[in-house]
C-alpha cells in the first residue's frame, strides 16, 4: 500500500526522529509513505475565522495531489493532522470556502474534499491493525510504563477530527500494548500543553506541563509518548525533567526492531 | 451602525458563533487551562460581544492567553465555541496594521536551540496578520 | 345547487389584525352557492352560533362554511350547532383563517388574499358536501395498562375501582417500576418503598385487575373501544402456581455473576432471581443467558431444593390474545447512558456514580445495605461532589435539549440526608440553576443549604480526573466568586438525564400513537388533552409523556384513568362516517389500497358485477367500516380511482383544488 505523506516543516528540521523512525517502520509493516512533491507549510494552526481563505490553500494543493494520485493522505505531526483534516472538512461541507479556494486555485478538476486523511497512528488501527502489529513486534517493550499524551491536536474537534473519544481516547494506548509495555491511563493527557504561547508566556506553558507531567508521573508513567513536537518540546520544558518524553514512532522502531536503521542511531 | 455594534457583528460572522446560545453554565471556563491568565474569563466572551463591549474585549489580555485547544468547544453543552469568538476578536485586533502581537523583532531573543519551526510558524498564524 | 353561508370570525384580534374580515365576507357573496356571508367577533360564543343557527332558519341553508380557527379547535362546536338548526353536521366545512393566515403572516393585505381563497376552497368543498350519519361500535369494557411502575399501578388502580377489569404488562419480573429502586422520596423525605409496596399489594390483590409480568405486548390490532392485544408472557422457568416464594433457590443457585438490574450493576444476582425482596409477583425467573443448566445442560440445583416442585425448566413462551376498549401507556424512563460524558470520568472510575446508583447505595437493601461508601475500596466518603445537568438542557448531539425536571430536587435531598446521616461528610453541589416549581419544594432546597449546610456552588465541572491516591480531581467553576475551583472528592454523583423507556418506540408503533424527536409520546393537546394520545383510545400516564416526579406522575396517572373510564363507561362510540369505500365497476382487484392501509381495514372477495349488461365474477376491494380511519391512503393509491373517501371524495379535494387556483 502506498500513502501520499505529508510530513511538515518540523520534521524535516527539528523533529527528524519523528520522521525517519516513521519511515523504517512503513517499511517493516509493508507500506509505503510516497512524500508529496512541493509540499507547502500547513501554517502550524488551523484557521480558525470562516472568512480565511488564502491561508488553508496550501493544504488544499496538498490534499488534491493525493487526490491526483488516488492515495489516502498521511500526516504524522499532531499540527499537520489537524490542520489539514480541518481544512479537508471545510472543502467538503462548507460551500463558501470550497467554492473560494477553487476560484482562487484554478484546479483542472475543482477539490471537494475527496481524499483520506489519516494519521499515521489511524493507519496502524485501521489499516495494519493492532493485532497484526503486534505479531510483527521482535522487540517486546515488556515492563515499560508508558503514558501517552494526546493533547488538543489529535483529538478536538472531535467531531470533525473523528480520531477517537475524544475524552477518553484509546488509540495510543492500544499502540503502548500493541509493542509489549503497559499503559498508563492518566486524566490529563487530552488537556493542552500550552502549545504556542510558549514563544511568548513561557512560564505559563511551564506550570500547564507541570500539570500534566505531575498527573502522569502519579499515575505510574515512566515514560511519555507523544505524536506532536511542540507538545515534546514544552513536555521538555517542565519542571520534572525525570520523565523522559518520546515521540511513539521512535518506539515503534525500536519494538519492530528496525531502530538501528535510521543513521546515526 | 456605531463601531463597537459593527466589531460585534463582524466577531460574530468570523466566528461563525451565535452568542444567544449560550446558557451560562460556564463549562468552559470550567475546561479552560488558561482560566487564571485570563482577566475576561471564558463564560464571559459571549456577554461582551452580546453586550457590544468590544472595546474591553480587544484590550483584553485574553486574547493572548487562549491556546485554541478546543476544550471549551468539546464541552459546551449549547454548541457555542466561545474559542471561537475569542479568536474573532484577535482576528479584530490583528487585522488592524500595526496591532501585531508578536514581531520580527523579538524573535531572536524567544529563542532556543529546541524549538521547533512548528512553534514558529504557530505563534506567527495566531498572533499577526 | 347550495344555499351556502359563509361566517367569518374575527377571534378578537387574532385573525381581525392581520386579515380584513369584512372584505373576506363581501368576496364570499361573490361564490357560486352563497346566499348569506357575515362577519363576527366570537363565532364560537354561543352568540356567534345562534347567528348561524338564525341564518340557517331564514335563509334555508343548506351548506355551512365558517372561516376561523382550525377545525381541530372548533369543527365539533359548529357540527352541533347546525344540527341543532335542524341541519346534517356534516354540511359544515371550516376554513382555517387563523393558524394558517393570521398567526404565520404579517401583511394585512397578503393575508387577506390568502383568507379569500380559503374561504372560496372550503365554499367549492361544501357545494360538493352530501349528509353524512355516523355509524356505531362497540366498547369492550376492559383496558390495558402497560408498564407496572407507580404510573401503570395508580392508572390500573383507578380503573379498577371504577368497576372495570384492567390488565397490567410488565417488562420486568416485578411490578414496581422506578419508584421501587428509590430510597427516599422528596420533598417529605419519606420511605419509597414504605409508600409504593402498598400499592403494589393493593394491585396484586385486586379482584378486577391481573398482572402479566415478565410479559411484553407484541401485536395490537383494532381501534378505539375494540383493540385486540397479543401479550407475550416469557417462560419464567418457575410453575407460578406452585412457587411458594420461599427463596431457597436463589440461596442455592451457583450462577451468581450476572449484574443486578435492581442494583444498577452494583452488584451480581443469581441466574434464578427476583429483582428485590418486595416483588410482586414474588416468584422467581430464571435468566436463560445466565443459567447453567440452560447453557450447559448440567446443574438443576434450583430443581432439586424447590420443595414445592416449582421449577420447569421446559416452559414455554405464551402468547395471551385479549380485547380491550381502552390502552394506557406507562412505559416510564431510564437514566441516559454516560458513554459521551467521559469527561466526568464515569467509565474510568467506580466512585463516579449516576444519582440513581446512589439511590441503591443509600437503601438498606442496596449492595452497601444502606451504608455509603465507594464502590471501589468500600472506604466512606468525606469529600462529594454533585454534577447537576449531565447531558439535560443540551443542544449537542450528546444530550438532551430538555430539562430532566426531577434532579435538582433529588439532588437536594440526597445532600441533605448524607448530611444528616453523615454530619462529617462535606457536600457540594455544582448547578447551573436549582429549579424548584413545586409544593414545599423550594424550602426544601433552602432547607438543604440553611440546616445542612450543603455548599451550592453555581458553576458546572469542566473535568473530573482520578488520581491514584483513589481521589478524584474535579474541576470546576464557581461563576459567582469569578475562580476556577480545583477540588478532590472522594465520590462524584452524576445527575445524568431521564429519557423515555427505549422501547417506547416499538410500543407506539404498535398503536400508531405519536412521539416527538425526543421518545416522549405526543399529548392529543398540549393544553386542554394532556392525558390523551392523538390517536383514539390511548391515554399517556407518566414519564412516557414528559419528566416529572412521583405526585406529578400519581396525578396524571389518575387523569388517564378517568379518560380511560369515561370511554369504558360508554356501550357504544360513534364512528366516523368519513371511511372509503371502493366502486366495484371500477376496482380491477390490485391489491395497491390493503398494503397501504394502516389499520388492515380492506380485504378482497370474489363478487358477481353487473358491468354495463357484461355479468362476471370479479376480485373486489371492500372496506371494514368499523376499522376504516379515514386517512385516505388507499384513495390516493387506487390505480383506477376506485377508492373514495366519504365527505373528502376525490371530486370534493379537486373542487377545493380547483378553487385554490381559480
Amino acid at each position: 500500500m502506498k500513502y501520499s505523506y505529508y510530513p511538515g516543516c518540523t520534521l524535516k528540521n527539528k523533529a527528524q526522529d519523528l520522521d525517519a523512525y516513521a519511515r523504517v517502520s512503513a517499511k517493516a509493516l509493508g507500506f509505503e509513505l510516497e512524500e508529496i512533491e512541493n509540499w507547502q507549510c500547513c501554517g502550524g494552526v488551523y484557521p480558525l475565522g470562516s472568512d480565511e481563505i488564502a491561508t488553508k490553500l496550501s493544504s488544499v494543493r496538498a490534499l488534491n495531489d493525493a487526490k491526483e494520485k488516488g492515495q489516502d493522505l498521511i500526516t504524522l505531526c499532531s499540527a499537520c493532522h489537524h490542520v489539514i483534516k480541518r481544512v479537508n472538512d471545510d472543502m467538503k461541507n462548507v460551500d463558501d470556502i470550497r467554492n473560494r479556494a477553487n476560484n482562487y486555485l484554478q484546479l483542472d478538476e475543482p477539490y471537494a474534499g475527496e481524499t483520506k486523511v489519516l494519521h499515521y497512528l489511524e493507519v496502524l488501527r485501521d489499516v495494519v491493525g493492532f493485532d497484526k502489529l503486534k505479531e510483527k513486534v521482535v522487540n517486546p517493550l515488556t515492563g515499560r510504563k508508558i503514558g501517552a499524551y494526546y493533547g488538543c491536536l489529535l483529538l478536538r474537534p472531535g467531531k470533525i477530527l473523528q480520531f477517537d473519544n475524544p475524552e477518553n481516547p484509546k488509540i495510543l494506548e492500544d499502540f503502548i500494548k500493541a509493542i509489549g509495555a503497559e499503559p498508563v491511563i492518566y486524566g490529563y493527557r487530552n488537556e493542552c500543553c500550552g502549545g504556542y504561547v510558549s514563544l511568548k508566556e513561557k512560564e505559563m506553558a511551564k506550570n500547564m506541563c507541570d500539570n500534566i507531567v505531575a498527573n502522569a508521573k502519579d499515575m505510574g508513567a515512566e515514560m511519555l509518548i507523544t505524536a506532536c513536537p511542540l507538545c515534546m518540546y514544552n513536555l521538555n520544558k517542565s519542571t520534572d525533567s525525570e520523565l523522559p518524553v518520546v515521540y511513539f514512532t521512535e518506539l515503534l522502531a525500536e519494538a519492530l526492531g528496525v531502530k538501528e536503521e535510521v543513521a546515526g542511531k | 451602525m456605531s463601531t463597537e455594534k459593527k466589531q460585534a457583528e463582524q466577531i460574530k460572522e468570523i466566528s461563525g458563533v451565535n452568542p444567544l446560545k449560550c446558557m451560562k453554565c460556564g463549562k468552559c471556563s470550567a475546561s479552560c487551562p488558561s482560566y487564571n491568565e485570563m482577566d475576561i474569563k471564558p463564560h464571559q466572551f459571549v456577554s461582551y460581544v452580546q453586550n457590544e463591549d468590544i472595546e474591553s474585549l480587544v484590550n483584553s489580555k485574553s486574547l493572548w492567553k487562549c491556546l485554541s485547544c478546543f476544550a471549551c468547544v468539546e464541552r459546551c453543552p449549547r454548541d457555542v465555541k466561545p474559542g471561537k469568538l475569542i479568536d474573532a476578536a484577535r482576528q479584530i485586533v490583528v487585522r488592524q496594521k500595526g496591532q501585531d502581537y508578536l514581531l520580527a523583532d523579538e524573535i531572536p531573543e524567544l529563542l532556543d536551540p529546541d524549538v521547533p519551526q512548528q512553534l514558529l510558524v504557530s505563534a506567527f498564524r495566531r498572533y499577526r496578520r | 345547487m347550495q344555499r351556502i353561508g359563509v361566517f367569518v370570525c374575527h377571534c378578537g384580534s387574532n385573525i381581525a389584525a392581520t386579515v380584513d374580515v369584512k372584505k373576506v365576507a363581501e368576496m364570499a357573496l361573490m361564490e357560486p352557492g352563497v346566499v348569506h356571508a357575515e362577519d363576527y367577533q366570537y363565532m364560537c360564543s354561543e352568540a356567534g352560533q345562534a347567528r348561524i343557527q338564525e341564518a340557517i332558519k331564514e335563509k334555508n341553508l343548506t351548506g355551512i362554511v365558517v372561516c376561523s380557527c382550525s377545525p381541530r379547535m372548533h369543527e365539533n362546536t359548529f357540527r352541533k350547532a347546525v344540527e341543532r338548526a335542524g341541519l346534517n353536521p356534516y354540511m359544515v366545512e371550516v376554513a382555517n383563517i387563523r393558524e394558517h393566515c393570521s398567526w404565520i403572516h404579517k401583511d394585512i393585505e397578503e393575508a387577506t388574499k390568502k383568507a379569500v381563497i380559503l374561504m372560496r376552497a372550503a365554499v367549492a368543498k361544501v357545494n360538493l358536501n352530501t349528509p353524512l350519519k355516523p355509524g356505531e361500535s362497540r366498547v369492550t369494557k376492559r383496558a390495558l395498562v402497560i408498564g407496572g411502575g407507580i404510573a401503570g399501578i395508580q392508572t390500573a388502580l383507578d380503573i379498577a375501582d371504577a368497576g372495570y377489569k384492567v390488565d397490567i404488562v410488565e417488562k420486568t419480573p416485578s411490578i414496581g417500576g422506578r419508584m421501587s429502586q428509590v430510597d427516599k422520596t422528596f420533598p417529605t423525605l419519606d420511605c419509597s418503598a414504605c409508600i409504593l409496596t402498598p400499592k403494589m399489594v393493593e394491585a396484586n390483590a385486586h379482584e378486577n385487575i391481573t398482572i402479566y409480568t415478565y410479559s411484553e405486548v407484541e401485536n395490537v390490532s383494532g381501534f378505539v373501544g375494540d383493540f385486540t392485544v397479543d401479550i407475550r408472557k416469557k417462560a419464567r422457568s418457575v410453575d407460578m402456581t406452585k412457587c411458594t416464594g420461599c427463596g431457597v433457590c436463589q440461596e442455592k443457585c451457583p450462577s451468581k455473576k450476572t449484574p443486578s438490574e435492581f442494583n444498577r450493576g452494583l452488584n451480581n444476582r443469581s441466574a434464578i432471581y427476583t429483582p428485590f425482596a418486595q416483588a410482586i409477583p414474588n416468584v422467581p425467573v430464571i435468566d436463560r443467558e445466565a443459567c447453567i443448566k440452560f447453557k450447559t445442560g448440567k446443574c438443576g440445583l434450583c430443581s432439586k431444593v424447590c420443595q414445592a416442585g416449582a421449577i420447569d425448566y421446559d416452559q414455554k413462551d405464551e402468547i395471551i390474545t385479549e380485547k380491550y376498549g381502552a390502552i394506557v401507556v406507562a412505559t416510564g424512563f431510564d437514566m441516559i447512558k454516560l458513554d459521551k460524558y467521559d469527561e466526568y470520568a464515569y467509565s474510568q472510575s467506580k466512585d463516579v456514580i449516576t444519582s440513581l446508583e446512589l439511590e441503591r447505595i443509600m437503601n438498606a437493601a442496596g449492595p452497601t445495605k444502606g451504608h455509603l461508601e465507594r464502590m471501589s475500596d468500600g472506604k466512606p466518603p468525606k469529600e462529594m461532589v454533585f454534577i447537576q445537568c449531565v447531558g439535560s438542557r443540551c443542544s449537542d448531539d450528546r444530550g438532551k435539549s430538555y430539562c430532566s425536571k426531577i434532579c435538582c430536587m433529588y439532588t437536594a435531598k440526597h445532600a441533605m440526608l448524607i448530611r444528616d446521616k453523615y454530619p462529617d461528610v462535606n457536600v457540594t453541589v455544582f448547578y447551573i440553576d436549582v429549579r424548584t416549581p413545586g409544593k414545599n419544594f423550594d424550602e426544601f432546597y433552602r432547607r438543604a443549604v440553611e440546616d445542612y449546610g450543603v455548599n451550592y456552588i453555581k458553576g458546572q465541572v469542566g473535568k473530573v480526573i482520578p488520581q491514584s491516591n483513589g481521589k478524584l480531581l474535579v474541576r470546576g467553576v464557581d461563576l459567582i466568586d469569578q475562580k476556577q475551583i480545583v477540588k478532590e472528592a472522594d465520590m462524584v454523583v452524576l445527575a445524568a438525564a431521564i429519557e423515555p423507556n427505549p422501547d417506547v418506540r416499538k410500543i407506539a408503533t404498535m398503536l400508531t400513537a405519536s412521539i416527538d424527536t425526543n421518545n416522549f409520546l405526543t399529548e392529543a393537546h398540549a393544553k386542554l388533552r394532556p392525558v390523551e394520545s392523538p390517536t383514539a383510545g390511548i391515554f399517556l400516564s407518566g414519564v412516557c409523556q414528559g419528566p416529572k416526579d412521583i405526585p406529578e406522575t400519581v396525578s396524571q396517572a389518575g387523569a388517564a384513568a378517568v379518560k380511560a373510564i369515561g370511554l369504558l363507561a360508554k356501550d357504544k362510540l360513534m364512528t366516523n362516517p368519513c371511511t372509503a369505500h371502493s366502486d366495484e365497476l371500477l376496482c380491477n382487484g390490485c391489491s395497491n389500497c390493503a398494503n397501504v392501509c394502516p389499520y388492515g381495514a380492506i380485504s378482497y372477495e370474489d363478487k358477481e358485477v353487473n358491468d354495463h349488461g357484461k355479468r362476471e365474477v370479479r376480485r373486489i376491494a371492500q372496506v371494514n367500516s368499523a376499522l376504516c380511519q379515514g386517512c385516505g391512503a388507499c384513495t390516493v393509491t387506487c390505480p383506477s380511482g376506485a377508492m373514495d373517501l366519504q365527505g373528502f371524495s376525490n371530486r370534493q379535494i379537486l373542487a377545493e383544488v380547483d378553487a385554490i387556483c381559480r
